[in-house]
């Protein structure tokens, strides 16, 4: 028994005894726990239209290299927690996008030491544990080569409701400056409505419309028309059929048979009920034929080879060509040059315009053509509305000229006001 | 549930409301002429709107009013084409049975038209498929494609290339002041995008060191062109256009601007 007992001792010794000789000389410190981030807070996303919660928090002090912060997110009253995102430090904004609208929910925040070096990518997180620890310089626990990530202690938000909002608070410059630019047309309106003169520069292009016409009248031939390729839910489109209006009215005013072949049937519609307008509010309903406004294809270039031929067979005395253009737009202008007809053209796009204004005898150059309803028809209230989109672009310039000062003198904050999202 | 409140309200909008006016007899001529107009500010000010105010009814990508406007523009498309069709169709029989100047042309289109669509129909009806059948290879809609259709289209493009030419012959003549400006800029330009100067000084080893360096220099001058001065007048184009389609869009949605209806002043 007593040799029973002292084996038992032994055996304990010994057991006491391998840890003990395994200890170092010098202590290691214990892994301190991962700082914890603070002022945490979700709250639904200002100015979206839902369908988003934002979460803002400060990084905590002494954060180690390495150590990313994992954004947890639970609908009450269950309670579990499903990763989200993984996201580097110093980032200390998150938006969670996975939001349903009018759901609760909680979200938890906690400092995540991983191996995973490309914390750059915000990134959904392995299963919680913190095995296989091992120490950095500072003290701060890290996990092993391979080994899974540890974590510090969590902070929990409060509630938050995803929905959207009443306004789009990044907008709010373009929102002033819809306001101010409305203002001012409205303005100059009001302004001409008083009766005050309005100076409105000469527009040549616009002043030779009754002249083509007139030359088609005096050589019997007919006009046509090409309101471009776009479909009528382009404000050039818009602006073309403002034009074909007044081409319209001129046509059935001289009796000039008029043609607009169309490429999109919307615009083909529209049109016709254009032109059939025209010519029932100059009193000459009898002269509308369904076949003036006439539909050809939907194809670009088969489009532009139907208008090319009848340009070169039906000879129209005058062309134009006013709306949105592409590629077709020099084949169309040099057929109809080629011709002798006199030609007017008008497009908003830069990259046609030296095409135009190469083939054509006028062309309106970008505003001119938004101009062009308000100017044929020389109604004060459309000028003032002219007058009042001069003085926003001169108001533009001078923006645009203090902005330059500015940034150059190492101030972005015009730059900053301005920018629009 | 926010989703049917805007599908409800563009419904009263542009369905319920002008089929009242109907109903209650504003079939007049000024009724008529004032349709469009309302229809206009409807149409006009609820993207506006949807731009600043993020609510789903009104903004969001699938079921906001915004959005579905536009998917609407595809429906009233679809019914637009046929109309289309109809006046092609129209035209060219009345020019073929009259024998107007260029009736050949009309009886040429009319029979592309039904052919084409009647191997498509019938593509279409039997199961074989509109472009390739079930075992993979082409039908006859597909030939008239890839064996008329494409290679008429191409020689419409290729056409530009002498339009380009015959319209920079006339642009280029230096006429006066502005157009000698626009050929001296076009000269450097074209001499700096293309190894114009190499290729002279090709067969004298001794120049082509100078050669190089002037294209060099072409090429630098051409980047100061196309960015500063050509940079320059293009984005004063783009803001005057801008600002120009923004006050039309003003006039249109407020109904001041009527002329795209063929109506002026006081009609």
């Amino acid at each position: 028994m007593r040799f029973a007992a002292a084996l038992f001792l032994l055996a304990l010794c010994l057991a006491a005894a391998v840890p003990l000789a395994a200890q170092p000389a010098t202590a290691i410190p214990s892994p301190g726990p991962l700082p914890v981030p603070t002022a945490f807070v979700a709250k639904d996303r200002p100015g979206d239209g839902g369908k988003a919660v934002l979460l803002t928090w400060k990084d905590p002090a002494g954060l180690p290299p390495g150590v990313a912060l994992e954004v947890r997110r639970a609908e009450p009253p269950a309670y579990e927690w499903t990763s989200l995102a993984l996201v580097p430090a110093g980032t200390e904004e998150y938006v969670d996008a996975t939001a349903k609208d009018d759901k609760v929910y909680r979200y938890e925040l906690r400092a995540a030491a991983t191996t995973d070096s490309s914390l750059a990518a915000v990134s959904p997180m392995a299963p919680d544990s913190t095995a296989g620890a091992d120490t950095t310089a500072a003290g701060v626990a890290t996990p092993a080569p391979g080994g899974p990530p540890i974590y510090g202690a969590a902070v929990v938000s409060e509630p938050v409701r995803s929905h959207d909002n009443w306004f789009r608070a990044e907008r709010t410059n373009s929102f002033i400056t819809t306001i101010l630019f409305t203002a001012l047309i409205l303005g100059s309106i009001q302004f001409a409505r008083m009766g005050k003169p309005l100076y409105i520069r000469r527009i040549a292009g616009l002043n030779a419309v009754d002249e083509a016409i007139g030359r088609a009248t005096e050589l019997g031939r007919k006009v046509l028309f090409i309101p471009g390729i776009a479909s009528v839910s382009d404000i050039q489109t818009v602006a073309s059929l403002a034009i074909l209006g007044h081409v319209a009215r001129a046509s059935a005013r001289y009796g000039t048979d008029l043609d607009c072949a169309n490429r999109d049937p919307l615009t083909y519609v529209s049109a016709r009920e254009t032109v059939r307008s025209a010519y029932l509010a100059e009193g000459r309903p009898d002269l509308f034929r369904e076949e003036m406004v006439n539909y050809v294809t939907y194809d670009q270039f088969a489009y532009t080879a139907a208008v090319s031929g009848r340009m070169v067979r039906e000879r129209p005395a005058a062309n134009f060509l006013i709306g949105h253009f592409f590629a077709e737009s020099l084949i169309m202008a040099e057929t109809g040059q080629s011709t002798g007809a006199i030609q007017i053209a008008g497009t908003a796009d830069p990259s046609q315009l030296p095409f135009f204004v190469a083939a054509c005898d006028y062309t309106l150059i970008g505003e001119e053509l938004y101009a062009a309803g308000a100017y044929l028809s020389r109604e004060p209230v459309l000028l003032g509305s002219i007058r009042g989109q001069d003085i926003g672009k001169a108001l533009l310039l001078l923006f645009g000229l203090i902005g330059i000062v500015a940034a150059t003198m190492g101030n972005d904050w015009f730059a900053r006001v301005l920018h629009t999202q | 549930m926010t989703y049917p409140i805007g599908k409800f309200l563009l419904i009263f909008c542009f369905g319920v409301l002008p089929i009242m006016g109907i109903l209650l007899g504003l079939r007049g001529p000024a009724a008529r002429r004032q349709g469009p107009i309302v229809l206009a500010f409807l149409a006009g000010v609820i993207p506006i709107i949807s731009l600043f105010i993020p609510k789903l009814f009104l903004a969001d990508s699938e079921s906001g009013m915004s959005p579905r406007l536009d998917a609407y523009l595809i429906i009233v498309a679809g019914f637009a084409l046929p109309l289309g069709i109809v006046n092609v169709i129209q035209n060219n029989s009345k020019r073929a049975m009259r024998r107007e100047k260029g009736w050949f042309y009309a009886v040429v289109l009319l029979f592309g038209l039904f052919a084409t669509a009647a191997v498509g129909l019938y593509g279409a009806i039997s199961g074989e498929g509109i472009g390739f059948r079930p075992d993979g290879s082409s039908t006859p809609f597909k030939w008239i494609e890839d064996n008329a259709f494409r290679p008429l289209q191409a020689t419409m493009f290729a056409l530009l290339a002498f339009f380009m030419a015959s319209a920079a012959f006339r642009a280029f003549r230096a006429r006066n002041t502005e157009a000698t400006i626009l050929l001296v800029a076009g000269l450097i330009v074209m001499t700096g995008r293309v190894p114009l100067l190499e290729l002279l000084a090709s067969p004298f080893p001794a120049l082509q060191p100078a050669a190089a360096s002037a294209s060099a220099w072409f090429g630098k001058l051409t980047e100061w062109i196309m960015n500063v001065p050509n940079s320059a007048a293009q984005s004063g184009i783009i803001i005057g256009a801008a600002l120009g389609a923004a006050a039309m869009a003003i006039r249109v949605i407020l109904g001041i601007e009527r002329s795209y209806l063929g109506l002026e002043k006081g009609e």
